[in-house]
């Protein structure tokens, strides 16, 4: 048996075991991994320091507080999510009892990504433990130390059967992508995500998939240029533009092209200085590969600011480009990097229909103090998500279920929705084998008169809000007479 | 909006009964009704379910709007199943309808007559462009499905489910699958066995057998097996008479590839109990419950689409549901027991679909109930809000103004030595609060 069998097994066996169900083990786990973040802060950030440069107040910044804030939520929310859900009802069923509970699916397999390493790995971990799965955990091998780190301290943990980290390469992934799994949670590209759906649908394993995408931003002329192009350039060039829900590329009229590019310009001078190669917060690109692949996409179109770069190093300046045209390179696939393309467009109505003609993308960012332009982009178009005047935050919100839809995803997660979606919702009807009197119109020998019972128990419905209140009011008719009565007459 | 069916009932009682056999009441109850409230449901509650959901909002996005959009998906594709196709084609357009997507709908081509009937009618009743009927066999299927739909919805068996998601997958397409399998069904020892046999009866022998959620085969105490099988046989009598080919209530199966796998089955396992009569000119099965069928039986290998119902015994719950669990997780389950502990048992060692106690099939009908399946019987559910949800994407939105630059301007860079302990300070506070960095 190969490594990746061994430990799919191992899990599968333990959670046959049942421990994971009770919700004393799932907040236990949770509070332990709790406790891994506040004790190893230094590792991490340590790791995730070699693998993409990234300084120690950004990665608590954009990875572990998040992951903090999501475990104190799944812990105080847990008991309401995992409890029976009660289900209205018909006639039919007035004296039964109909719920939808919670049930864990089994096995999950999730496979992590290199951008922001901890949070996209570890907050379907949350999830999966809170719906009281067992998890194979695959963090993304690019990200060589924090990988290790992963794999050393997560069993010092966490329930190391039931919660095994597997790493390796491709090969690693495709021997694990054999095995069964009762849902498989990946981040990542959509090429890979179309093949990780195919193998999970051999299994009929259940897929989530956060993928990326083309996120357009489209600034309206009339609104505070100065501050929206402060929000794009936090969420463009954090992480050096390796975010997947980092805006794209930007959609708005010729006429305020040149006073976008000169406040991004601006905001670019004051967030990494004026030389960002020697700016601790300014982060690099993952490898050489990607490196070339960003630079090649900048052949065709002009540089408004930035374009500086050392392949040795894999830095690229935070670059902006202007006057692309929708042909060019750039355009071509998600960038994710720190290249920020403007296209003109005549207003929002072009800027609607450029969007609709490409995929959807995970996110989709629209500036405008038009509220009216605001809902036409809500209404017109489609996305993961869309924020109004502001990059990134939505990811914060986690009551928001956060994923893509079309080319850029399907599923979501954060908060409940991560619980929801790592477990299965199971329709429960609670009869009581009396009352056969009722049951009696559905058995043969069938005749009209049975008919139209059923028809009268199934299409009738009862609005038991409005039948509370008529009772109501009659009892508080009843009472007022009554009171009347004594006390007046 | 769709519209009921057709205002002449008579038509579809007339396609039923050519293609299945089916009692006027059956079609009528389980197949015209169901749709009918589906329909009515939706329309009655649509309005709210396209409401945008505002959530809860942390500290940082007090003064923002967060709100849950739904929208429609685009175009789907529907593929019904032959054992009930009115109702597998029609529920869930309602929820694609409801959704507000377009949808090509392909209702099996094993109830030929009826799949040619809704070609007929959809038209009339429905938008031309947004909605069409096609009629294709699984094969070509799978190639439509390569077309690229934004979803697909299918209703079928585990083999053909695999390969509708394989081709769903080549093209990115999210599916929703609801596969049939075997349906347990347990009897305890300490139940009314009169009053249980009736209601297995009735949801195992319905539609001559042919149900997805009908109970697939009986584990019964040692102790109660003989009652139990008398008072099925009584409660056929009962339903069907003392000749059910002659009986107006009984089905007939679709066609001669399911009632040969049927017969072979029921003659290659067990022993038969009650029934056993085969007709092929007919098509005709009797109803049929067999004994001393044991797990390598071909009747237990895979689902029974006839009327015939095997009786396993077991020990102890404890057995039955190892049993269950040995297998793969089925649409239903159900539990027959007067002793609430055992149903309470039954339902949290097991995983399925859905679970009814104490009686079959309703759990599967109700609009407020999801119905769906987990593992090999599927992914995704439907019915009334849940269907809306299947056809639906919730697309979350943050509604931001550009006033109060000054609280955001802590996560811009350059992050200075103060910076981490205000944040952490900042965090502290949340984390007492709501939920993460507020500064952000």
């Amino acid at each position: 048996m190969s490594r990746e069998q061994q430990a799919v097994a191992r899990a599968r066996k333990a959670f046959e075991t049942g421990r994971s169900r009770s919700l004393e083990h799932r907040i236990r786990q949770l509070k332990n991994l709790q406790r891994l973040f506040t004790e190893r802060q230094k590792e991490i950030s340590d790791a995730v320091k070699k693998d993409l440069s990234k300084s120690e107040v950004g990665t608590q910044l954009y990875e572990t507080l998040g992951l903090e804030g999501e475990i104190n939520l799944t812990i105080r929310k847990l008991k309401e999510w995992a409890a029976p859900r009660p289900a209205e009802k018909n006639l039919l069923i007035l004296a039964d009892t109909a719920y939808i509970k919670p049930e864990p699916l089994g096995v999950v397999l999730i496979i992590g990504a290199w951008n922001y390493p901890w949070a996209v790995t570890i907050k379907p971990l949350i999830g999966a433990i809170a719906a009281g799965n067992a998890a194979v955990v695959k963090p993304s091998e690019v990200c060589v130390h924090t990988a290790k780190v992963m794999e050393d301290l997560l069993p010092l943990y966490i329930d190391k059967e039931l919660y095994p980290v597997v790493t390796g390469g491709v090969p690693e992934t495709q021997e694990l992508l054999c095995q069964r799994f009762d849902h498989i949670f990946y981040t990542g590209n959509s090429t890979v995500g179309k093949l990780i759906m195919e193998a999970a649908a051999k299994h009929l394993t259940p897929v989530t998939l956060e993928l990326g995408g083309k996120s357009p931003c489209y600034i309206d002329k009339n609104c505070d240029i100065s501050i929206a192009c402060r929000r794009i350039t936090w969420g463009k060039y954090t992480n050096c533009g390796q975010t997947c829900i980092a805006p794209d590329y930007i959609l708005c009229e010729p006429s305020i092209q040149d006073q976008v590019i000169e406040e991004v310009r601006k905001s670019i001078k004051d967030f990494y200085t004026d030389n960002p190669k020697n700016c601790a917060d300014y982060g690099r690109i993952i490898n050489q590969r990607h490196f070339k692949r960003i630079m090649a996409l900048m052949e065709d179109s002009t540089v408004a600011a930035g374009g500086e770069n050392n392949e040795s190093d894999c830095y690229i300046a935070p670059t902006v480009l202007r006057d692309v045209k929708p042909e060019a390179k750039v355009m071509q696939e998600e960038i994710f990097g720190p290249l920020l393309p403007i296209l003109p467009v005549s207003g929002v109505d072009e800027a609607i229909k450029f969007i609709n003609k490409r995929e959807k993308p995970l996110a989709l960012y629209v500036f405008a103090s038009d509220d009216k332009v605001i809902k036409r982009m809500t209404d017109e178009t489609s996305s993961g998500g869309l924020l109004a005047n502001d990059c990134l935050v939505h990811y914060s919100v986690s009551s928001l279920p956060f994923g893509g839809v079309g080319n850029s995803g399907m599923g979501c997660y954060h908060g409940k929705f991560s619980f929801d979606q790592l477990s299965h919702l199971r329709g429960c009807l609670i009869k009581k084998l009396k009352m056969e009197g009722l049951n009696s119109m559905r058995y043969p020998p069938h005749t009209p008169e049975k008919l139209g019972w059923a028809r009268f128990f199934i299409l009738k419905t009862v609005d038991l809000g409005w039948l509370g209140r008529m009772a109501l009011l009659a009892i508080l008719v009843t009472v007022a007479a009554v009171v009347l009565q004594n006390y007046f007459l | 909006m769709s519209s009921p069916p057709s205002p002449s009932p008579t038509r579809w009682f007339k396609t039923l009964r050519r293609d299945l056999h089916k009692p006027r009441f059956e079609t009528v109850l389980s197949e015209l009704v169901l749709v009918k409230n589906e329909a009515l449901h939706a329309i009655n509650n649509l309005k709210k379910w396209m409401q945008p959901q505002h959530v809860e909002r942390n500290l940082s996005t007090t003064l923002d709007a967060c709100l849950v959009v739904g929208e429609p998906l685009g175009v789907v594709l529907i593929i019904g199943t032959w054992c009930s196709p009115v109702h597998a084609c029609l529920v869930p357009l309602v929820g694609a309808i409801a959704a507000g997507n377009c949808a090509v709908i392909s209702p099996s081509v094993c109830t030929s007559h009826t799949a040619k009937l809704l070609q007929q009618l959809i038209p009339l009743y429905l938008d031309n462009e947004c909605f069409h009927v096609i009629l294709a066999s699984t094969n070509d299927l799978l190639e439509v499905v390569e077309l690229k739909f934004d979803h697909v919805f299918f209703i079928g068996n585990r083999e053909e489910g695999s390969k509708m998601a394989q081709a769903a997958a080549r093209t990115f397409t999210p599916v929703t699958l609801l596969l049939t399998g075997k349906n347990p069904c347990y009897v305890d020892q300490h139940c009314d066995n009169a009053m249980a046999a009736q209601r297995i009866a009735w949801a195992r022998f319905h539609n001559a057998g042919q149900s997805m959620v009908a109970p697939d085969y009986i584990l019964c105490h040692a102790d109660i097996k003989e009652r139990l099988v008398q008072a099925l046989k009584c409660c056929l009598m009962q339903f069907y008479g003392s000749d059910p080919r002659e009986s107006r209530s009984f089905g007939r199966i679709v066609n001669l590839e399911v009632f040969n796998c049927t017969r072979n089955m029921l003659w290659r396992s067990g022993k038969v109990a009650v029934g056993g009569q085969v007709i092929e000119a007919e098509k005709y099965i009797a109803p049929t419950i067999m004994t001393e069928v044991v797990e390598s039986d071909p009747i237990m290998q895979q689902e029974v689409f006839g009327p015939v119902l095997p009786v396993l015994t077991i020990n102890s719950v404890d057995e039955a549901t190892a049993f269950i669990n040995k297998q793969e997780k089925p649409l239903c389950v159900y539990a027959y027991s007067n002793n609430k502990k055992v149903i309470s048992e039954v339902m949290s060692k097991t995983s399925s679909g859905s679970f009814c106690s104490n009686d079959c099939v309703l759990q599967s009908l109700m609009v407020l109930l999801p119905f769906g399946g987990v593992g090999a019987s599927g992914m995704g559910s439907c019915h009334g809000r849940y269907s809306f949800d299947t056809f639906s994407h919730r697309k979350s939105c943050l509604l931001r103004s550009t006033r109060f630059e000054c609280v955001t301007y802590l996560r811009y860079p350059p992050y200075e030595d103060r910076n981490p302990s205000l944040m952490a300070w900042a965090s502290t506070l949340s984390q007492k609060s709501q939920g993460w960095c507020q500064i952000l």
